[in-house]
């Protein structure tokens, strides 16, 4: 569960360059619950999950997940409750590294990391089985460095490096943008497959309208740092791409209205 | 990706042949006869036995510096101070009567601190890790000065942890003796250090470095893991000057200098040696490519003149010249080819 209470975050706060990326954001996020955040660039969707991860910390207002306030943890410490895909393929896993030693890293997340083997006979062949279900034939290639595989691979990877420790909250940083259609549409197939088996409260962070609609649960636009939308159940089912573009039009037109006042 | 194992293999090819070319070359009227007999007898056995010693001591320094230049990605110059601190704290523990043992402990102990303060300085202040590496480096030579009370110290006639060796009757050389229980000392050091990285800890330690925002995200504190790799560096590194102290027999405060340099090179012609495949070969690399630099450096020392074709003048001096070179084009090289859509 994660609770965002009156969360505002000021970049170069006192300085001319001042950005306020966001300006009181409310967000309840029920367990199990999968919210699909969308909203135009400058929006503060990646500000958002950047402050439930820990990179940016909140300038004022409230981060609970499971009940616990986070607000000033750092990044380390709430990885226990939080795991990660990033947007871009390389930043989620180490090139240099395994698939397996990815893996390795990933399953002792939020835990003590011990002078044992990293790579057990047993976590191997856990690992060997996770990765199968990716029906990729990366099962064979554990071995192989992460660096040898294509941005979709590393991806689908990430998503199962995700799962491997338990976690309450899954952050999903327009993880599927850097990539080409049809790998796009599988990783969404991994990302659902991986959300309903974990039970995972899941944030997803999307540039698609379509897939800000059809993946997930609940529906949340955001606009100049402020949830604009926030629709499910019956009333996100009857919205189509159509009307999510007559709102951002609607929205962006009122900017533009305002703007012309000004320049007025 | 193929084409990066390639270009291992190319520049450690390119590097084998100058180097066998340069001797090759400049050891004509060999006492030998054949390819073979040209080579080998190009150093005399003691020599030999010195650079395979200094090989070995420089050993520890190359796997300090691949702990922090490869494994945590921060290029680390205290080494330049904690090598002399090393051999500094052991000559002067040793000349005050501590036991040799106790001395080399502590050696690394001090060394671990200088390679803290350097963590300190980078990490809590964000002060850039090369500058903040060369303050402590800086340092650290009116610090060695204030530990021996003088620029030198003088280890003749004092008990070191090889005198009982020595002292013992097995068939073989001092030199050869000193050889093996280095050889056994950094053999044991290599196994501990390669199951350590191995381990979750030491992933995690080669994430932070490889990838730090990743290494956050799985819970990894990139903090602590410089803290802990710089000490563990520069502890290794002061290992090597302990041991340079009770071989050479002597302490002083300018035999720090360019030691990063040496541990660089080691490191590099390791990885061009050996391709990168598992940890133990990379450590192993790290001695090898100590060692071939040591009889390199022990050749050049017994040369006036460099033949390839033509010759030139040669001075020990000009090692380092050599040493920056070969440096510069092993760094060079790999990126020549690189181009677009390669993976660091």
């Amino acid at each position: 569960m994660i609770r965002v209470s009156g969360l505002e975050v000021t970049f170069n706060r006192g300085t001319p360059l001042e950005k306020r990326a966001l300006q009181g954001v409310d967000l309840t996020l029920e367990k199990g619950e999968f919210v699909c955040v969308i909203g135009s660039n400058g929006a503060g969707k990646s500000t958002l999950l950047s402050a439930i991860a820990g990179d940016v910390l909140p300038t004022a207002g409230k981060i609970e997940i499971d009940d616990i306030d986070v607000s000033r943890w750092p990044t380390a410490k709430r990885a226990k409750l939080v795991s990660r895909v990033f947007q871009d393929p390389l930043a989620g896993s180490c090139a240099g590294l395994t698939i397996e030693e990815n893996l390795a890293l990933a399953a002792s997340r939020g835990q003590r990391r011990t002078l044992r083997h990293a790579i057990t006979h047993a976590r191997r062949a856990s690992f060997r089985d996770r990765i199968a279900e990716l029906r990729l034939g990366l099962e064979n290639r554990l071995k192989d460095r992460m660096g040898l595989l294509s941005g979709g691979q590393r991806q689908a990877v990430s998503l199962v490096m995700a799962s491997l420790a338990p976690s309450s909250v899954l952050l999903l940083d327009e993880h599927t943008a850097a990539l080409d259609p049809g790998m796009a549409a599988f990783v969404i197939g991994v990302t659902n497959q991986v959300v309903a088996e974990s039970k995972l409260t899941t944030l997803m962070v999307t540039h698609s309208m379509s897939q800000a609609l059809q993946v997930g649960t609940r529906t949340v636009m955001l606009h100049e740092g402020r949830v604009l939308l926030d629709v499910r159940g019956e009333e996100r089912s009857k919205l189509t791409v159509d009307d999510l573009v007559a709102r951002f039009h609607n929205v962006r037109g009122q900017v533009i209205d305002d703007d012309a006042l000004l320049m007025g | 990706m193929r084409g990066s194992s390639f270009r291992r293999i190319a520049i450690g090819a390119v590097v084998i042949a100058v180097v066998i070319a340069v001797i090759y070359g400049s050891s004509a009227p060999a006492p030998g006869e054949g390819f073979f007999g040209r080579i080998w007898p190009i150093l005399n056995e003691f020599a030999f036995w010195t650079a395979i010693q200094l090989g070995l001591i420089y050993g520890f320094v190359a796997l300090g510096v691949y702990l922090s230049f490869r494994v945590l990605d921060f290029p680390d110059l205290t080494v330049d101070g904690s090598f002399p601190l090393g051999a500094a704290v052991t000559a002067a523990l040793i000349v005050s009567g501590v036991n040799p043992w106790i001395a080399l402990v502590v050696s690394i102990f001090a060394g671990g601190a200088a390679g803290l303060v350097t963590a300190f300085l980078s990490v809590r202040f964000h002060i850039l890790h090369l500058l903040a590496s060369i303050l402590t480096m800086f340092a650290l030579f009116s610090i060695n000065i204030r530990v021996m009370g003088s620029s030198n110290l003088s280890l003749a006639r004092q008990e070191t942890i090889l005198t009982p060796l020595t002292s013992l009757d097995l068939g073989i050389t001092a030199a050869q003796t000193r050889v093996i229980f280095i050889a056994v000392l950094l053999l044991v050091t290599g196994a501990a250090l390669s199951w350590l990285l191995t381990s979750s800890f030491g992933l995690a330690l080669r994430a932070a470095g490889a990838n730090p925002r990743m290494a956050r995200a799985q819970g990894i504190s990139t903090s602590a893991s410089t803290y802990f790799g710089m000490a563990l560096s520069n502890g290794l590194v002061a290992l090597g000057g302990s041991l340079f102290a009770q071989t050479q027999l002597f302490a002083d405060v300018t035999v720090g200098a360019g030691t990063i340099v040496i541990g660089l090179a080691s490191v590099i012609i390791g990885e061009s040696l050996l391709r990168f495949r598992g940890i133990w070969i990379a450590l192993a690399g790290c001695v090898l490519g100590s060692i071939i630099y040591r009889l390199v450096y022990q050749w050049a020392l017994t040369k006036d003149q460099i033949c390839l074709g033509f010759c030139l003048d040669f001075r020990p001096s000009d090692l380092n010249l050599i040493a920056a070179t070969i440096i510069a084009l092993a760094l060079i090289l790999p990126r020549l080819g690189a181009g677009k859509g390669s993976i660091r």
